[in-house]
């Protein structure tokens, strides 16, 4: 796309159109967009399209200028209202960019809209979003999986060329492998959080989603990159997340956990999963057995962490300076259990209380304590694990997209659903999720590739040689052209 | 560890988020199963073992970086107030604390 806005094939205005006559196609029984300003967008293609043509003394255009991109509504964008999936802020205008929307515009991408997510980015299937929920572009009574359901549906169902999105617990690399689509969440550190709503601190995460290791490369460079805002960005020399994509698999070494192959993963993404891992050993790669012992505890210290964090980050949200207030209300106190109670929904509002209670006096060192202990030995496994091994492979999910509502009654069900993808940002590792074939059901499986701190252009590699010799991303649901 | 009714009444208040009477019941043992989940971790003997806040606080040593306490962003108070819920020349209107 970039190259054929280069070659003058076609303009940003013209791209930027398709796209925005998709998302009116199809956005009606997908809902994966939340926003779109048609206006707003055309009118940022006219200025990527005058760069390109080098007018106005602009900046010369890189291979993003004129691209549509589309934010998951997590990240605050001063032109297009940013929700979080959620009723507290539905009329919400942030006065300021968040480092990575900046990081496009300087770019010179368009911003297609904002997509849909689980609310405040808690949710595996995109269901809590006050919004509604996004169906999968693969069988619409399925969910996409979440909390970046909206940007992953947007990039499989055709409705954008790529998306941003954020990983806490397996937000971007779930909703990727359940939709078909390719999705990163870079190492901790490396992409700015300012102004990228909060969630869980010391977990969260943006990173790209498009259709191939390529895109995701090219979206990196624009993304990752220190910002003095983000009090957690690291300060590193700049690097090109595309250097290795013809990285030479002769050697490889791929260590397969075996708690990655365990009873719970569906016999179809298994199967899937050991088929792509066969293509990286006929290309010269190594596999390794390894064990991450802690692997079972992952997901409870999760649940302690994250809703920690969370009933921090979201204590901001009392009706005073932004976003909804309760209409009546006795007194203060009142005013602000109100405003909380109608504003945030059920999955949110439990997580808080969650949060909350592990925090509580008497309870913190039994709870958060213990659970900040459990997240060392578990970053501990993989760096033991990275001694005897370069890449980390197995499922990204245990199972393939399910039916909307499945999982509704029980909060633990779904909690389990991220045993995989949770382990890395409790480690702070990268972790990636390409396509890596479908089930019995057409439905499709997700690879997920990790690797060692700052290893991402490696695992694009890799995920770019197996994308050479495999169509899997290119396959896109019927009624979407390629 | 499982809590009462009473319990999440008391977290809720600490909270500030306004759980009713008729959901009760069912948040308090929807968030039990979640307790249920998270008590696992009790299992594992952690003795001696250094939480961790920072995930890369043992591969890097990132220094708490500080930056000069000096003003840094100008002041956009108008901007900032266009969408509150409640404003007059230039504060925030709240329900009154102190009779």
């Amino acid at each position: 796309m970039s190259a054929a806005l280069a070659a003058k094939r076609v303009s940003s205005v013209e791209l930027t159109r398709q796209f925005l006559d998709r998302i009116r196609g199809l956005n009606g029984k997908l809902n994966a967009f939340i926003t779109v300003d048609e206006e707003h967008s055309l009118g940022q293609a006219l200025v990527a399209d005058q760069r390109r043509a080098g007018k106005g003394g602009a900046a010369a255009p890189g291979p993003l200028t004129g691209i549509p991109i589309a934010h998951k509504d997590i990240f605050c964008t001063s032109g297009l209202r940013t929700t979080c999936g959620s009723r507290m802020l539905a009329d919400y205008t942030s006065p300021y960019d968040a480092h990575v929307i900046e990081r496009f515009d300087a770019a010179g991408a368009v911003q297609l809209g904002k997509t849909n997510m689980d609310e405040f980015a808690m949710g595996s299937s995109n269901e809590t979003s006050h919004f509604g929920p996004v169906r999968n572009p693969w069988d619409a009574t399925r969910v996409p999986g979440g909390s970046s359901g909206g940007s992953a549906t947007a990039v499989a169902a055709r409705m954008a060329p790529a998306a941003t999105g954020t990983d806490t617990g397996g937000s971007i690399r779930q909703p990727a492998a359940l939709t078909g689509v390719s999705g990163l969440k870079p190492t901790y550190g490396v992409v700015s959080r300012y102004g990228m709503i909060a969630f869980a601190s010391s977990l969260d995460q943006g990173g790209p989603l498009g259709k191939s290791a390529a895109d995701l490369a090219l979206m990196m460079n624009a993304m990752a990159g220190f910002d003095a805002r983000d009090s957690t960005s690291l300060e590193r020399p700049a690097e090109d997340y595309g250097r290795e994509l013809s990285l030479d698999l002769q050697g490889l070494r791929i260590g397969l956990p075996k708690e990655f192959f365990a009873e719970g993963v569906d016999a179809d993404v298994r199967a899937r999963v050991r088929e792509a891992i066969q293509w990286f050993e006929s290309q010269g790669a190594k596999t390794v057995e390894l064990a991450l012992p802690n692997t079972g505890l992952a997901v409870p210290v999760y649940y302690v962490l994250a809703p920690a964090e969370a009933s921090s980050n979201l204590s901001r949200f009392d009706g005073v300076r932004y976003g909804h207030r309760a209409r009546d209300y006795a007194d203060l106190n009142d005013m602000y259990r109100r405003t909380r109670a109608e504003g945030f929904g059920t999955e949110v509002k439990r997580r808080i209380l969650i949060g909350t209670y592990v925090l509580s006096h008497g309870y913190y060192d039994a709870y958060y304590l213990k659970a900040q202990k459990v997240r060392r030995l578990i970053a501990r496994d993989f760096a033991a694990a990275f001694e005897r091994c370069d890449l980390i492979m197995g499922p990204t999910s245990p199972s393939t997209a399910f039916p909307l509502g499945a999982k509704a009654d029980d909060p633990v069900q779904m909690y389990l659903n991220d045993i995989f993808t949770i382990p890395a940002p409790l480690a702070g590792l990268p972790g990636l999720s390409i396509p890596c074939g479908f089930d019995g059901r057409g439905l499709p499986v997700g690879l997920q590739i990790m690797g060692n701190y700052f290893a991402e252009a490696k695992m694009l590699g890799a995920a770019h040689r197996y994308q050479q010799a495999t169509d899997w991303h290119l396959r896109a649901p019927k009624e979407t052209p390629l | 560890m499982s809590l009462t009714p009473d319990q999440l009444q008391r977290i809720a208040l600490l909270a500030r988020i306004e759980v009713g009477p008729e959901e009760l019941q069912g948040v308090t043992e929807r968030l039990n199963r979640v307790l249920g989940l998270i008590d696992q971790l009790q299992a594992l003997d952690t003795q001696g073992i250094e939480p961790m806040s920072h995930p890369l606080d043992a591969h890097l040593t990132p220094p708490p970086r500080l930056r000069p306490d000096q003003v840094s962003e100008p002041a956009r108070r108008e901007a900032y107030q266009k969408g509150a819920p409640a404003v007059e020349q230039g504060l925030y209107l709240v329900p009154k604390v102190i009779e």
